[in-house]
């Protein structure tokens, strides 16, 4: 049991590195960056030794009492199964790579030790919620990266925009983390206990089929879905990720593509024993998925700026992985959670590259870069090819395990997502052209390749999207899937045609980007023309912000501002106020009988005597 | 001849209502100080004829009507101390004028 | 054996006090110097005592008691249990604090350190009374340094929210002392003594009259809604110290005051009154949260806060559990160290800039980067941000809600979101943005300011992970009330 003291050490070297930029920021100065990849590295070894020990079949838990609730006692503690074993290993490797390359890409920032801090922070609590094996650890690790995200969205408050969108990212996935914990709330009111073990142990039909009777167990699995859809960004709360933009690209590629975003969808494979039984909410979940997979992929086909593309995009990816969950087949989910994000971390950095060597990130601007970048290029090429599932890269295998779950559960669901899948290889493609081909629209720009620090994780990153999907193909017999324990892997005689059909897909998305932004520019516009209506509906992305300002923000700052607050100043306090003004208004009445005269006072003084002698005589 | 009790105290009441009429509508300060002198001897001859006629020691009532002399000439004292400094303050002794003690 | 510990802890600002006032007029420089040490020295004996305290017992410890007006039967009766040894802690801990923080203050140093430690040794008594008419008396020496210490000290209308503050509690506390004497006639023999007076005796009628009285007197301190007006125009006018005193400790005086007697003594009342105690916590926790959103005024803000963030410990008590008796406590002990964090930073940004106005502000991230990061630091702390102290004592309280009633837990929670809400709002408009050049000038936080936030930060982190070390001091204790509670209900 050596590894078991070791397990915290994951989680605790990142926290060290945060202590020391954040305290000592002034002295590690430039060395903050090295520092943070090192405490990453070395969680990294630790983490990839322990990866390796749960792929041989064992299993690391352990926990200890940590404060009373009422009657019950919270525990506090890890539990490193198959499950979080994969996300520790695509955590450690991604984050340890987007670190690196961070060195490169934040060089010369005013505030680069805090940038590291933060990031280092983040990195400790993506990895205890990782190996945390309660939802009471998990829920309190999920708030701190939604701090960090905040933080990093924020990190160039000058900029109004970015202030702003740091402010909406919170809220909104607020109003998702308060449905989450109302979900742990009713869950723990259920079942007694909030560890994943005991969970698995107390919803099983077998043994305790009573609790399945429950009629808020449900609302349960709904409440938690909640947390899910505010952090993983699906319909409704999604609104928050293409704005968390505005934050440095390294993070928008660890936190809100590869990591925290795909946090939610953890949630879901870890609590899939509460939703399992329940087909309607797994429906729910479904449709969530599949809208949100189809709605930013619908939005991505427009968008000008490379970082929103991507953003709309990883939000459509993350609408697979929820659909898959709600289609039943988790390790489908899983397996896409994790080449997504190799390809997709893979995809931001290297946009951050082209931003980093061009100054600016409209596509308008860009075109031609291939030959002045030759290395962010070429490996963007291949992520691109593996989000748009072109075999044998990773995304194929993995978009194609969610596509054949659709595909035996439902042929609505189906036409869906490959519809998405359609636009996803279109924009991805649309992107590619735009940036790296074609001649460059603007000549003021004088590309130049990023640093060697900057370019090696990517092409590490793109060894990633090359390789990592290969242990679900059917080439390694689906052993990830096997290996993950989360149902058995269906098999099916639809496999063959729903594997031909989405390479049709993909290639047809490819080759429609190519007729358009490669052999004839003028198609897009015309088509912009007489599709104006369209057109419009998804550059503007679908009008959500103006609906939401609409009819929650601006009225709640109304109630705010206008109702409870009037109501405290002028009802509340005005209730207290009257009372001190009756009171002075009394006394102004009844000291009117004090005239400063002393024979009134001696008049009234015999009158009264002359009563009392009345009345005593009686 | 033994004047009887009733005369007393019908004569302490005149005197009594007399000195109240005097300062509850007086003006003049001296002649409210005047009346309130009225009453205080109202009550003396009071105690005075109740001490001869109920009593079982004459010496109380009497005893108490020096001691509400003597009181009644201190409290004259200091009540026309007063009005004298009024009087230089305010150049009238009217009572009238003189509220200023209220709200 | 009786030690005299509770007695030195009450009454060593007292003395303080005294010393402070007999300073020769040369000596003018060395009064604070004279406040922090009787602050401190309380602050040793507080930590004496803590050490002292067994936390496996239940019962009172380290009692005194001595008869003080015999033909009354009124005992000076001190003693501490799981109750009040926190908030006995807390007050020594957020005084000492205060009083770093009132070095500031220039103009009348004697008086107002006199009366500062006069109002620790209020407070003090307050926690410590285990005789009605002693506690009473506590609590009314309270009022009358907190009146001239906002209407000396205080801003521009200081002699209104003075007097507003003044007025409303006594009016409320009088009610108080018509309950008091209603038991000391009811008990058999006459008695203010807490721990003779036996709550079986009484009908319910009386004690739901009982009841009623003290809600009166404790609802204006917590405040309860709709009570609560006097706070953000106390905490406006007050001086920084006296803000944080009166947000710190001050509040915890309402809620601990239902802990040890109304809820001991009208057991079956306090669950009759449960679910309208419930109803008014929760609309002060989402109308507090409401209003806090709408203001512009940095202190005010923060003072609607604490009326939604004191909702919680109200809903704790409410649901009459374990679990939400410790939620309460709990929120009663962190309540007091972040909000009192909260109040000197504003202090912090009104010292230099002299306006509390947040819209006036923007970018000062850039310009005070410490000062930033201490101020989201608290903000974090104060939405309850899981891994800080808040987290847990809302969580508790929660879990108690759930399982008193599951709607109060699932409105509570929009309090949450409120309180995220109105404190990123507020760190939006001070801290982010580009910068307003009007404030270049603004200097970093200094020495004295850090000393008196980075002990309330070390405890924030340390409860927000070892909850455990605080809760093992209440649970028995609590835990004991409500088995008292339980057998009268039977």
């Amino acid at each position: 049991m050596k590894f078991d003291c070791l397990v915290w050490l994951i989680p605790a070297l990142p926290l060290a590195a945060f202590a020391v930029n954040i305290f000592f920021g002034k002295t590690t100065g430039e060395k903050a960056g090295w520092i943070a990849v090192a405490a990453s590295l070395l969680s990294c070894v630790i983490g990839l030794a322990l990866c390796a020990q749960v792929w041989g079949g064992k299993v690391f838990a352990a926990s200890m009492p940590w404060f009373d609730a009422g009657e019950s006692a919270m525990r506090f503690g890890y539990l490193i199964d198959p499950l979080a074993a994969t996300l520790l290993f695509v955590v450690l490797v991604v984050g340890t790579l987007i670190q690196i390359y961070s060195v490169g890409y934040m060089h010369g920032d005013a505030r680069y030790p805090r940038f590291f801090a933060y990031i280092s922070l983040f990195m400790t609590a993506m990895l205890t919620l990782v190996i945390s094996d309660n939802y009471l650890l998990f829920f309190i690790a999920w708030e701190i990266m939604g701090l960090c995200s905040y933080l990093l969205i924020g990190y160039w408050f000058e900029k109004n925009s970015a202030a702003d969108a740091s402010l909406k990212a919170f809220l909104t996935t607020r109003i998702g983390d308060v449905g989450f914990f109302l979900g742990i709330l009713t869950l723990f009111h259920i079942t007694g206990t909030l560890g994943f073990s005991d969970m698995l142990r107390v919803l099983d039909p077998q043994t305790n089929s009573a609790i399945f009777q429950h009629p808020l167990l449900p609302v349960a699995a709904l409440l938690i879905f909640c947390g899910t859809i505010g952090k993983s960004a699906q319909f409704p709360l999604h609104v928050w990720l293409p704005d968390a933009m505005e934050g440095p690209t390294s993070v928008s590629a660890l936190i809100h593509a590869a990591t925290m975003v795909a946090a939610g969808v953890y949630l879901l494979a870890r609590s899939f024993t509460v939703f399992m039984y329940f087909p309607t909410v797994l429906l729910i979940v479904t449709v969530i998925g599949t809208l949100t997979a189809l709605m930013a992929a619908f939005i991505a086909l427009t968008q000008t700026d490379i970082k929103r593309v991507l953003a709309y995009s990883t939000i459509s990816q993350l609408g697979f992985m929820v659909a898959a969950i709600g289609l039943g087949s988790p390790a489908a989910a899983i397996f896409h959670l994790m080449t997504h994000a190799f390809f997709k971390a893979l995809l931001f950095l290297g946009a951050g590259s082209v931003i980093h060597g061009t100054g600016t990130q409209d596509l308008r601007e860009l075109g031609g870069l291939f030959g002045k970048m030759k290395s962010t290029a070429m490996t963007f090429l291949i992520g691109s090819l593996a989000i748009a599932g072109v075999p044998p890269l990773a995304g194929f295998w993995s978009k194609d395990e969610i596509l054949l779950g659709a595909f035996m559960e439902s042929r609505w669901i189906y036409l869906a997502l490959s519809t998405a899948a359609f636009m996803t290889a279109f924009y991805m493609f649309r992107l590619v052209f735009l940036t790296f081909f074609g001649k460059p629209r603007n000549t003021h720009i004088h590309a130049h390749e990023s640093p060697a620090v900057m370019t090696l994780p990517l092409w590490a990153l793109a060894a990633g999207s090359l390789l990592i999907g290969l242990p679900g193909s059917v080439w390694m017999h689906h052993t990830f899937q096997s290996f993950l324990h989360l149902g058995h892997h269906a098999e099916s005689a639809a496999a063959g045609m729903v594997m031909n059909v989405s390479i049709a897909v993909g290639l047809a998305g490819i080759l429609l980007a190519f007729l358009f932004y490669v052999l004839a520019p003028a198609i897009p516009a015309f088509l912009g023309r007489i599709l104006k209506p369209f057109y419009l509906l998804s550059q503007n992305k679908l009008y959500f912000d103006e609906l939401y300002s609409a009819i929650a923000v601006r009225p709640f700052n109304q109630l705010a501002d206008s109702v409870l607050f009037w109501f405290d100043k002028n009802v509340v306090d005005g209730l207290v106020n009257f009372a001190g003004i009756f009171t002075g208004f009394v006394s102004a009445m009844v000291r009117r009988l004090q005239t400063g005269l002393v024979q009134n006072y001696l008049l009234i003084l015999f009158a009264g005597v002359l009563c009392l002698l009345y009345f005593e005589g009686r | 001849m033994i004047i009887p009790l009733e005369h007393f105290l019908i004569f302490a009441a005149v005197l009594f209502v007399i000195g109240l009429c005097g300062t509850l509508v007086r003006r003049n300060i001296v002649g409210i100080l005047m009346s309130i002198e009225l009453m205080l001897n109202a009550v003396n001859i009071n105690l005075v004829a109740f001490s001869r006629s109920t009593s079982l020691d004459p010496v109380t009532g009497q005893i108490f009507a020096i001691f509400v002399v003597a009181l009644a000439a201190a409290a004259v004292a200091v009540g026309l101390a007063i009005v004298i400094a009024l009087y230089r303050v305010r150049k009238t002794i009217c009572a009238d004028e003189i509220s200023l003690l209220k709200w | 054996m009786q030690n005299h510990l509770l007695s030195w802890i009450v009454f060593t600002p007292l003395i303080g006090a005294l010393a402070v006032v007999l300073t020769p007029k040369p000596e003018t420089g060395r009064i604070k110097w004279i406040a922090l040490a009787a602050a401190a020295l309380t602050g040793v004996f507080t930590l004496a005592a803590f050490l002292r305290f067994d936390k496996a017992l239940s019962g009172f410890q380290l009692v005194e008691k001595t008869l003080w007006i015999p033909p009354l039967n009124v005992h000076y009766f001190l003693g501490t249990d799981g109750i009040s040894l926190p908030m006995i802690v807390l007050t020594a801990l957020v005084s000492i604090l205060a009083c770093i923080a009132s070095f500031g203050i220039k103009e009348r140093e004697k008086e107002y350190y006199a009366l500062f430690l006069l109002l620790e040794t209020g407070m003090l008594g307050t926690f410590l009374a285990l005789d009605l008419l002693v506690f009473y008396v506590f609590w009314e020496v309270v009022l009358i340094p907190m009146y001239f210490l906002i209407g000396i000290w205080g801003g521009a209308r200081k002699e209104y929210a003075a007097l507003k503050f003044f007025l409303y509690t006594l009016a409320g506390s009088l009610f108080m002392l018509i309950g008091i004497l209603a038991l000391y006639f009811k008990s058999m023999p006459h008695t203010f003594d807490l721990t003779q007076i036996n709550p079986a005796a009484f009908t319910l009628k009386f004690q739901k009259a009982l009841f009623f009285t003290f809600f009166l007197g404790f609802a204006v301190k917590v405040p309860i809604w709709p009570f609560h007006t006097w706070l953000p125009d106390a905490h406006v006018e007050a001086p920084t110290p006296i803000s944080v005193i009166l947000a710190g400790v001050l509040l915890k005086m309402g809620t601990y005051g239902f802990l040890r007697f109304s809820y001991p003594l009208a057991p079956d009342a306090a669950a009759k009154f449960a679910p309208f105690m419930a109803v008014l916590a929760l609309i002060g926790i989402i109308y507090g949260g409401f209003v806090a959103l709408a203001q512009k005024d940095f202190k005010k803000m923060v003072a609607y806060s604490s009326v939604s963030h004191m909702g919680f410990v109200i809903l704790g008590l409410a649901a009459l559990n374990s679990a939400g008796f410790s939620g309460a406590m709990l929120q009663m002990f962190n309540h007091g160290i972040i909000t009192s964090g909260l109040f000197l930073l504003v202090g912090v940004l009104y010292d230099r800039a002299h306006t509390r106005d947040m819209t006036a502000f923007g970018g000062l991230a850039a310009q005070l980067p410490l000062y930033s990061g201490i101020l989201i630091f608290f903000s974090m702390a104060s939405l309850g941000l899981p891994g800080l102290a808040g987290f847990i004592s809302e969580f508790l309280v929660l879990i108690g809600g759930f399982e008193y009633n599951r709607l109060a837990a699932g409105l509570a929670s929009i309090g949450i979101f409120l309180a995220a809400a109105y404190l990123l709002l507020m760190v939006r408009r001070v801290l982010f943005g580009p910068a307003n050049l009007k404030w270049q000038g603004l200097a970093e936080i200094n020495r004295r300011e850090l000393v008196t936030l980075v002990p309330l930060m070390i405890l924030i982190v340390l409860f927000g992970i070892f909850p455990q070390l605080i809760l093992d001091y209440m649970t028995p204790t609590l835990d004991s009330l409500l088995t008292h509670m339980e057998g009268i209900f039977a």
